[in-house]
């Protein structure tokens, strides 16, 4: 088997909910070891679902995509089947401990004198208030890499703001950008995407300080605020009112410049097509399958500058052709022409799709607590080395025994007595709600 | 001056448009010493794309393009020609890393593709980049913003359920998939470095989409674990939850289920959370639940501006945000006060300021970049370098190879 590149690097990943999460497991997938450590006596609402002991019968009374639990039921161990954290957690190992008790502190420490990073996405007092800071935990590995990646960074007013990825795409202008055109802002629905990109550009950020390490033998401490990151994103909005004073308001589905742009309704229910028409060949092109040669002479629709001022009338003319067709037939009869174009996939389309399942993509795996399903794949394939999905997503406490008993070579009776002061284990504890 | 985590590493950047741009824009920030490469006359289409400084259309005042390509030397090469090939095959030699975003097939076309380029350099690193990856049946399809988050996206699940669904702002995708190439390319440096062998990395837009964490990959559980596909929710379901109207915009707040003791909390009326209209976790998941909570709850928040209730709120412990515009993060004291913004001097634009580091690193450090290469600005410096006279220079320019 090929080694993959971060074989032999230990990563201690002490991340909630998504962005860190996405980071560590980016690393984890080329191969790095990450052991995430978490706590039976502490809950951290949202990382392994909302709250551990969830009533069951609430996901099917409420279905939403937050409660999305094997057949809509949270089970003996719901934290074990949350959709959120079966997403990220493959290949992954799972510990706990409590972080807060002094010998807990200690097998960390323990811990930490065996791994080459540690990354953590809390907000900062949190970390401050374990002592697991850079400052502290360096004393004990001197060359320890650590990657903080808190909202809004480890200094300035903000330092200890609580923020998702959702409320972070408001402060950064994202929210502010897209969503109707005709329709207040209160009116938009979350995106998630600053979680996407804090975690992306987190494994990047490890990567180099793991390299510089690599090559000189020295840690770092590397601090991403997740606002911060997220701003380059939006270089468009953000140079245009830097140069021009100028302050983007959504566009809605629609392209800054070119039309058309949009989403037309198709045959069927929740059947629906992107199209973007670049320039005056792809319009060309597009009246032709769409059979409306007539267009191209329309005063209206003749010149780039007309059509974008008309675009209006234009997606009328445009929704005649596709609410007969499906949106598959659509999209391969413009693509068959050179038209960009394509359908808006359902989550299970997806998951059927040609294109993933000629890459290969979804990998198949079987999970203790919640079956067998297909798990979405890796970011990017690698021709000369190749890589798949290793294990499932890591249960809570499920390598306690390989941590305690190989790692920190802890006796049958010590590993007992872990487990009956509430460090080891597999469920919450009876207060944790 | 204290070393970068990239130093020593030579990157050819083949790229347009965003994504490419992106990835090198990020090696580059942290040490890498990336060449631009461009073709003769026209450049990186980006160029041609606004804003423009003063809305002025020029190849060399586009803001997209000054902050895509910050740091990098620009060279102009016409890799179709059999000189440009040759002198692409010579810089080759003594790079790390080639970065391209053409359309699959077409460096080898040109003779520059995976197994040639490994031919001159065993050890080379080829990170492509694409629409939907450099196989499959959907190879050769065209893509934009929109349609990699129709295909590879949750989109269907964004907007309201009566309407179409909802693309997100501005170009992200296609800066995540830059960010995704960055990191690749890390990951096979460190293999080359460690295990001794290069690699041809394939990323699309598509599948970076398809695996980024905003929601699309729980959905492609949660969907599998259910049986049902997500759909579009009206925002505000839950009690306290989500963007309300305030004095002068708009705030997020977070407050549902376990967060709402908090947001009476804020309000002063504590009373309301054993009030028994709210007073379970059930009952306030439920939309009737949050409309007749807002009769209290949107007065509240008119009575303040989005600063004063993201302070406030935090106060409380709710995770929070105000809704800016561009102008509100721009002069936004934190993120200056940090010093994120990086001021240039620009030969064309003049005095210009762009987002600076994405992330701070303690002993190797960001450096502020060199602004944006003019086209074909290092031509001279780089070519020059591979021992090609000024004259033979000059005779490459009027062939139109550089």
């Amino acid at each position: 088997m090929t080694r993959l590149p971060l074989e032999g690097m230990r990563i201690l990943d002490l991340t909630a909910v998504w962005a860190g999460p996405h980071c560590t497991m980016l690393l984890c997938d080329w191969g790095a070891e990450v052991l995430r450590v978490e706590s039976t006596q502490v809950y951290q609402p949202n990382t392994r679902g909302h709250m551990a002991k969830v009533p069951q019968d609430l996901p099917r009374i409420r279905k939403g995509w937050g409660s999305m639990y094997p057949d809509w039921t949270p089970g003996a161990r719901p934290w074990n089947r949350y959709p959120v954290f079966q997403s990220h957690a493959r290949n992954k190992l799972s510990m706990t401990v409590d972080l807060r008790r002094a010998e807990g502190y200690e097998i960390f420490m323990e811990l930490l004198k065996t791994a080459d990073a540690v990354i953590e996405n809390n907000v900062p007092e949190t970390i401050e208030k374990l002592h697991v800071t850079y400052e502290e935990l360096v004393k004990v590995r001197p060359d320890l890499v650590m990657l903080r990646m808190p909202a809004y960074g480890l200094s300035g007013p903000y330092k200890n703001f609580r923020s998702f990825g959702m409320q972070l795409e408001g402060t950064t202008g994202h929210t502010w950008i897209r969503g109707y055109t005709d329709m207040d802002a209160s009116m938009r629905d979350d995106t998630f995407f600053g979680d996407a990109a804090a975690g992306m550009v987190g494994a990047y950020a490890a990567l180099l300080a793991l390299r510089h390490r690599r090559r000189t033998g020295q840690g770092q401490l590397v601090e991403l605020a997740q606002a911060e990151n997220f701003i380059p994103y939006l270089g468009e909005a953000v140079m245009d009112y830097i140069m021009n004073r100028r302050v983007h308001a959504t566009l809605g589905n629609r392209h800054p410049t070119c039309a058309p742009q949009g989403v037309y309704r198709c045959k069927g229910l929740e059947e629906w097509l992107t199209v973007t028409v670049n320039n005056d060949g792809e319009w060309r092109a597009f009246c032709e399958v769409i059979g409306r040669s007539d267009l191209l002479t329309d005063p209206r629709f003749a010149t780039a500058i007309a059509r974008y001022k008309h675009q209006d009338e234009l997606d009328a003319q445009i929704e005649l052709w596709t609410q007969v067709r499906t949106a598959w037939e659509a999209a391969q009869a413009l693509q068959a022409k050179g038209v960009p174009a394509g359908p808006v996939l359902k989550d299970l389309e997806l998951v059927a799709d040609p294109q993933m399942a000629s890459l290969d993509y979804f990998k198949e795996l079987t999970h203790v607590d919640a079956g067998t399903h297909k798990y979405p794949g890796l970011m990017w394939s690698a021709a000369e080395t190749p890589n798949e999905l290793r294990t499932p997503p890591c249960r809570l406490g499920e390598h306690n025994p390989y941590v305690y008993k190989e790692l920190l070579a802890k006796s049958d009776d010590e590993y007992r007595v872990l487990e009956e002061t509430g460090h080891i284990g597999m469920d919450y504890a009876p207060h944790v709600p | 001056m204290p070393p970068q985590a990239l130093e020593g590493l030579r990157i050819l950047d083949v790229t347009q448009l965003i994504a490419g741009p992106y990835a090198t824009k990020l090696l580059a920030d942290y040490g890498a010493e990336v060449i631009k490469i461009e073709r003769p006359g026209t450049g990186d289409v980006t160029r041609q794309k606004g804003p423009f400084l003063h809305d002025e259309p020029h190849p060399e005042k586009s803001g997209l393009f000054l902050h895509l390509n910050a740091g990098k030397r620009g060279v102009t090469l016409d890799l179709k020609s059999a000189t440009g090939r040759k002198l692409f095959l010579q810089l080759a030699k003594s790079a790390e890393v080639v970065v391209e975003s053409f359309a699959p097939g077409t460096m080898e076309s040109f003779g520059l593709g995976y197994e040639a380029l490994k031919a001159v350099n065993t050890r080379i690193i080829v990170t492509s980049i694409s629409n939907f990856g450099q196989s499959g049946p959907y190879r050769d399809y065209k893509i934009s913003e929109i349609i990699a988050y129709a295909m590879g996206g949750p989109m269907h699940e964004t907007g309201l359920p009566e309407r179409e669904p909802m693309k997100l702002g501005g170009s992200v995708i296609q800066f995540q998939t830059g960010a995704a190439a960055a990191t690749a390319t890390a990951m096979a440096v460190w293999n080359a470095e460690v295990n001794g062998h290069g690699d041809h990395l394939d990323l699309s837009l598509f599948r970076t989409q398809a695996s980024s964490q905003d929601r699309r990959t729980t959905m492609l559980v949660g969907a599998q674990y259910t049986g049902e596909n997500g759909d579009r929710r009206p925002p505000g379901v839950s009690t306290a939850n989500g963007i309300r109207p305030c004095a002068d915009g708009y705030i997020a707040i977070m407050g549902a289920s376990n967060r709402f003791a908090g947001v009476v909390r804020m309000m002063g009326q504590p009373e309301l959370l054993t009030d028994p209209r709210f007073d379970t976790v059930v009952k306030l998941s439920m939309p009737d639940t949050s409309e007749e909570f807002d009769i209290h709850y949107i007065p509240f928040l008119m009575q303040y501006t989005k600063r004063e209730l993201f302070m406030m709120a935090q106060k409380n412990g709710l995770p929070s945000g105000p809704i800016f515009t561009a102008e509100d993060l721009y002069t936004e004291p934190h993120i200056r006060e940090r010093g994120f913004w990086a001021k240039m001097r620009h030969p064309v634009v003049g005095e210009i300021t762009q987002p600076g580091r994405p992330f701070i690193m303690n002993a190797t450090p960001w450096r502020k970049p060199e602004p944006a290469p003019i086209l074909g600005q290092h031509n001279a410096e780089i070519l020059g370098g591979l021992g090609y006279s000024a004259r033979d220079l000059s005779r490459l320019h009027s062939l139109g190879v550089i």
